[in-house]
Order: structure tokens, then sequence, then C-alpha cells
């Protein structure tokens, strides 16, 4: 197996399974931190996983399909997720959705965020960037890209 | 309008997410009680309050917490539910990122309430950065020597809608995909790797210390006899000043939707609401007239209250795309587990995307009644109920502006 999770990882494993009544909670939080290593998860990844949570595999990788934010390849570009439930597309996320198109970066159309309130909405490696203008994303991206 | 800051009155407060301004301001203050009550005190409290979840369902707290066993035979746990994801809903991210010591505060009592030595936190994966705020403040409520008698674990989710029902969000808990349970016939705790758990929404808990600081009749002061107490509101959409703002129950909705909100955006006319979330039957303005939000006014104007998020539509939305817009995601957040629910999602979706492309029939119309029907009631969480709601209040509540783009 080519995949190893790092120190700094394996002292938070252990700390974590004395949290848990059963090491088959650790499943999430270690696809979580194989992520954070690689960008996506390997196949590999996905065995050592099955090695610390003692859950198959196979189940393992159904687990890691089945939440949309687990990444099976490598990206090859920057992530932008763009909200595009309700409240955002009434709050003018075509727009902002159409303006993205023009940009180098890897679109998602994502479900509600949670910024219903300051919306459009857009996220990028973990961070929410709020009441979106062009002007904005524009701004946002020179600085990421 | 009355005044009614119960769980927001630190949200003003700048850096109240630190424990030196927190308590400043009295946090903690309610853990004192601690020394005088028993745990069975405080559920009766809570009991009394008449407290109802304020994740969306209104089920009473207190019933709920009276489930677990206190005869220590298995250990009990904690679920704090933030997995926030009912579009229009952005309250619990309030409170983890505004006052977060408000939170492990009623953790704390919960968790001695139900004898539970370890309590998790569920948090949707999109909500990272709040996350990191409520991290830190578990850490320092750690170093202050505050958590002391159980602990707290953030559980990080990974972007699925249906992981905010309880049985789902105990499956993703437990390694696995996130696919709710079925329900047993008589009253029980919910199962943590068959372990007796309680799952509380985070606003929930985070109004435990104010019940066991004053009591269940200063909660019972606010909102309506059946609804009791104040709720994080919420509008988003068409409205002037979008947010959230704390109100007891029983407020009327269109003054409140003038006296925190502003009224529509930019002076137009106000065309429909739909109240607690895309899970609730679609309101018309007129229906809105003299509607208080409270669990019994909504459930008597045929919708429902869920978590208070309301989205605001004005005299321009087409209705239509609106619902096209609500049922693209719940085809997408279809866990699959059952028929109804995964093939009804997709194929009512299919079909509202004819008829916006005007490609729609009179037949697709009550197509989407039957869809309706098929997934009402015969499945194993209330996803595809919810969806027939939605597609049943539009078309009925809206049928002219269906009807006027169809071949």
């Amino acid at each position: 197996m080519s995949f190893k999770f790092t120190q700094e990882n394996l002292n938070k494993i252990e700390e974590l399974k004395k949290r848990y009544p059963s090491p088959k909670a650790l499943s999430l939080p270690c696809l979580w931190m194989a992520q954070s290593q690689e960008e996506f998860i390997s196949l590999d990844a996905i065995d050592t996983i099955s090695e610390v949570t003692t859950i198959p595999p196979m189940e393992i990788y159904r687990v890691a399909t089945f939440y949309t934010m687990f990444q099976l390849e490598k990206p090859k570009k920057l992530q932008v997720d763009v909200c595009k439930t309700l409240s955002c597309k009434l709050c003018g996320s075509d727009k902002i959705l159409k303006y993205l198109e023009s940009k180098d970066v890897n679109i998602n159309h994502v479900e509600c965020l949670g910024s219903c309130g300051t919306a459009p909405v857009m996220q990028i490696k973990d961070k929410n960037y709020e009441n979106l203008t062009p002007q904005k994303i524009d701004t946002i991206l020179e600085e990421l890209l | 309008m009355r005044e009614s800051k119960i769980v927001s009155s630190k949200f003003h407060i700048q850096n109240a997410f630190n424990l030196h301004v927190a308590k400043e301001y009295g946090a903690y203050k309610s853990l004192e009680k601690m020394d005088i009550y028993a745990p069975q005190q405080i559920i009766q409290i809570i009991k009394d309050s008449m407290l109802r979840g304020k994740g969306g369902g209104g089920a009473p707290a207190g019933l709920k917490w009276e489930l677990m066993p206190l005869d220590d035979k298995k250990p009990n746990f904690l679920v704090v539910n933030c997995d926030e994801s009912e579009p229009g809903t952005f309250k619990d991210r309030q409170i983890i990122s505004k006052d977060p010591h408000l939170l492990i505060e009623g953790i704390i009592l919960s968790c001695y309430a139900i004898k539970a030595k370890a309590a998790y936190i569920y948090i949707r994966g999109e909500y990272k950065a709040y996350q990191n705020i409520l991290q830190s403040a578990i850490d320092e409520a750690y170093e202050a020597g505050i958590l002391k008698e159980c602990d707290i674990t953030i559980h990080r989710g990974a972007g699925a809608y249906i992981c905010g029902e309880k049985s789902a969000l105990l499956e993703s808990m437990e390694g696995k995909r996130g696919h709710p349970r079925l329900k047993p016939k008589q009253k029980e705790p919910e199962w943590f790797f068959e372990n007796p758990t309680l799952v509380n929404n985070v606003e929930t808990i985070a109004t435990v210390p104010f019940i066991v600081q004053n009591g269940a009749d200063a909660y019972r002061s606010y909102g309506t006899e059946k609804s009791p107490g104040t709720l994080l509101f919420a509008m988003s959409g068409h409205i002037e000043r979008p947010g959230v703002y704390e109100a007891e129950f029983g407020t009327n909705m269109l003054e409140y939707i003038e006296h925190y909100g502003g009224g529509v955006k930019n002076g137009k006319k106000l065309k429909a609401v739909i109240p607690g979330g895309v899970s609730c039957g679609v309101l018309t303005a007129a229906e809105c007239e003299g509607l208080t939000l409270d669990y019994e006014a909504l459930r008597g104007a045929g919708s429902s209250l869920g978590t208070g998020g309301m989205i605001i539509m004005d005299e321009d939305t087409d209705m239509v795309a609106a619902l096209k817009n609500i049922l693209e995601f719940y085809h997408e957040e279809s866990c699959g587990q059952c028929t109804p629910c995964r093939e009804g999602s997709g194929w009512s979706d299919t079909i509202v995307a004819r008829i916006l492309e005007g490609k729609g029939t009179e037949a697709d119309l009550e197509k989407l009644f039957e869809l309706a029907d098929i997934m009402n009631g015969k499945t194993i969480c209330v996803f595809a109920p919810s969806i027939s709601q939605v597609i049943v209040s539009f078309i009925q509540k809206f049928r002219d502006e269906f009807e006027a783009v169809l071949v």
C-alpha cells in the first residue's frame, strides 16, 4: 500500500478511537484526513481506512461515493462550489454561474450552503464567499489562481 | 413586537465566541444549578417548559429526554444535530459562530441530565469555517476546566442532506451511508452502536441553559400555549434585510417580515412564502394574512413551521421555475434507499423541467399529482412526503402559472 497517514493524523486517529464506542465511527473522520493529505481519496487510502475502522474496503468505498464532498479523483483545477438552491437562485445565482464559466476553474453546482441570508454564495477550500457580484469574483479569484 | 432574545442574547456582542467575553456576559452561569438539581429534576424542568425540538419537527424535547434510561447498564450518548442543510435555514451556524459557549453550556447540562459522558456534534461538511470557531471554543472550555464531566467531539459530515434526519445521522456516525432507519413501533431512544442516544438540534440544546437558569415558567412566558418560547426565525430570498432574528412563537408572520426584514425587496408585492425550509408547503400572500408563526397555525394553514427559515418570493417570481429548483434539490439529495422516493424525486424533477421548457401537457400535471400520491406515506423517512407536499401546494395554488406554459 502506498498510502500512509501522516504521524499527525495517526496521533489524531488514536485520540479519536478513545472517544467512540467503536472504531467503525472513524470512517468519515479518516476519509477526511485522507482527502486532506492527497486532495482526493485513493483506493490505497480506502484499504488503509478499512484497516483502521475494521470496515471492509468495499463498504468504505460505498461510503466515500455516497457523500458528495469526497473526491475520488484528483482535482485538476481550482474547485468552486456554487450554490444553486432556491434562496441563492432568487438572489441571482444564475448570473454568478454564468460569469464563473468564463474562468479557469472547475465549477460544482451544489445544494444549499447555509448562506441563504447572504446569497448568492460560493465556497472555495472550505470558505464561503457571500453576497457575490462579478467584481467580487474577480478579486477573489485573482488571489487564489 | 416584544424583544425575545433567549438564544441570541449574545449575538450582537463582538468576540462573544471567546470564553472570557462570553463569561463577562453570563456564560456558564446555569451550570451552578447542577449542584441543586438531580438529573431527573432537570429532565422535569425541560418537560415542564414544553420546549419543542427546534430542528424542524417540533417534537417535545422533554419527552425524548425521558426515554433515556438512567440505570447505567449501558453508556448513554448525546448527539447534537448541526447538519443544518434545509434550504432557507442558516440559524445554527449563527449559534456556533457567534456564541459557541452557549451550545457547550447546553451540552454540559444535557449530558448531566441524561447521564451521558460523551457528546458528539455532527456538523455538515460545508460548515468547516464555523466548525473551527466551535472547536476553538471547545478547546477553551477544556483548558478552563469547564469541560470535565463529559467529552465533546465534533463529527464532520461530508455533504448529504439526509443526514439531518436523526437516524440517518447516526448511521453516518457509525461509519455508514446516511440511510434513515425504520422507526420502532414503541417509544424508545435512538441508538448509537446499540447504546441509548439522545439526538437534539443545536438550537434546542442552546435553549437549555436559559430554561435551567430561569425556570420552565420563564420560558413559557414567551410564545403561545402549545408552542411556548422562541425560535431563531430567518428570512431569505426577496427581502430587504435578510437574516436571522429570534422571535417568540405566535408572532404575526407579515409583521415579522416587515419589522425585521424591512419588507419585500425593492418595494415589490409579496407573492408567496415558503415558511420553514423547502420541505414546507408554499403559502400565497393571501394565506399569510393574519397568520402567526407557531406550529399549530402553520399546520392549520396546510403547511408546516419547519425550521422557521422563511423564503420570501416577490410578485415577479416564476413559480414553475421555483418548483423546478426545489425538485432538483430533492432529486440530488434523495438517499436512494426507498423506490418511491428515488424514482419519484427524479421523475417529478424531469416532468417539471419539461413543463418549464414549454413542452408540458395537462396530463403531466395529473402525473405529478399521481407521483405525489406515490411518494406520500410509503417510505422510511419523511423526505418523500415533503416532496409530495411541495408539489401539491405549488400546483394547486399556482395552477394558472403552470397551465400558462403548457403546450
